[in-house]
């Protein structure tokens, strides 16, 4: 990765344009021609640099649910849990934290009522209680990250 | 690695209306399914999802833009891999934070370029007192703590107790699939 890459993955988190040769109109920016542009993301996608490309969508605003839920769970039940929890289709992300709540997952249903239904389901199957989190505000300002 | 020029300037006070839901129709929907994995990385990324959905690209094109502009696709571009760019600790801070100035508080912290997500979310009491989230992403904890203490240091008087809680494991990673 040098500097054109890092100017790319800063500069193009955002403001893809929609139309026919998109890649050429970014490229300048960036000093360089259609071409390397898209050789070079490519490149990063290959190497896991870049993990998407392409419109982030508003699940909410599309008319599903979508959730933040965490579990508190004994060392013991932790992989028998997992195992129940990443079976759902609905269940996006999970992840290992260091607290007492251990397990934390995004829900992403169809419909928001369906986050109950999935809940409850996994309550009953795992024996724990699922502490259901949903946002009630975002704190939005675009993303930044910086390399 | 990170530099100070060329700041993407934050754009303020976004913050979602609720209550407005876009109805996307059937050939919306293609379009969603068809790219919600992502864009083809080729010359004509939209007329070649428009081939293979066998629509017109301008159509194509027009839908996407409206989408963009009713807050169905938040933004397109890359989305970067913090873990392979050497962003290793993943530190979710949780706040308890005066309920009366959470949103003022929220807003100034979303601000933050080191704090990737910032919601505020319900408590449940007794076991779960934290009602402001706010993602943070370093290099090793050190990093993480100190930017954790600069938010600590903003939410001043409001903030009563507050904890990180660093990720350990990747349990599962898939996109949302939204249709």
């Amino acid at each position: 990765m040098d500097s054109v890459d890092r100017d790319i993955i800063n500069g193009l988190q955002g403001g893809f344009p929609v139309c026919e040769h998109p890649f050429r109109e970014t490229a300048a920016r960036f000093g360089i021609e259609e071409a390397e542009l898209i050789s070079r993301i490519q490149q990063l996608q290959q190497e896991g640099f870049i993990s998407r490309f392409g419109p982030m969508y508003h699940a909410e605003r599309l008319g599903g649910g979508l959730t933040l839920a965490a579990m508190a769970i004994a060392e013991r039940d932790f992989g028998r849990v997992t195992r129940i929890v990443n079976a759902y289709p609905e269940v996006a992300h999970n992840y290992r934290r260091e607290h007492e709540f251990n397990m934390w997952f995004v829900l992403a249903t169809e419909s928001p009522a369906r986050i109950d239904s999935v809940i409850r389901e996994i309550e009953r199957q795992t024996g724990y209680l699922v502490y259901n989190m949903p946002k009630l505000e975002e704190f939005f300002i675009g993303l930044k990250f910086e390399v | 690695m990170a530099s100070a020029s060329a700041k993407p300037v934050p754009r303020l006070d976004i913050v979602m209306s609720e209550a407005t839901v876009y109805r996307p129709d059937e050939k919306d929907l293609l379009i969603i399914e068809a790219t919600q994995g992502g864009l083809p990385v080729s010359p004509t990324p939209y007329h070649d999802i428009a081939e293979a959905l066998d629509m017109d690209p301008e159509d194509v094109m027009q839908r996407v833009r409206t989408m963009q502009e009713h807050g169905v696709i938040r933004r397109i571009g890359i989305v970067p891999n913090h873990y392979k760019l050497g962003y290793t600790a993943n530190g979710m801070s949780v706040w308890d934070v005066d309920d009366r100035h959470i949103r003022e508080l929220g807003r100034k912290i979303g601000r933050l370029d080191f704090v990737s997500h910032c919601y505020h979310r319900p408590r449940h009491l007794p076991e779960w007192p934290y009602n402001l989230f706010a993602m943070v992403h370093g290099r090793n904890r050190d990093e993480v703590f100190s930017k954790v203490k600069t938010i600590a240091d903003m939410l001043g008087d409001a903030r009563r107790e507050y904890q990180v809680l660093f990720s350990t494991e990747i349990l599962k990673k898939t996109g949302l699939r939204l249709s």
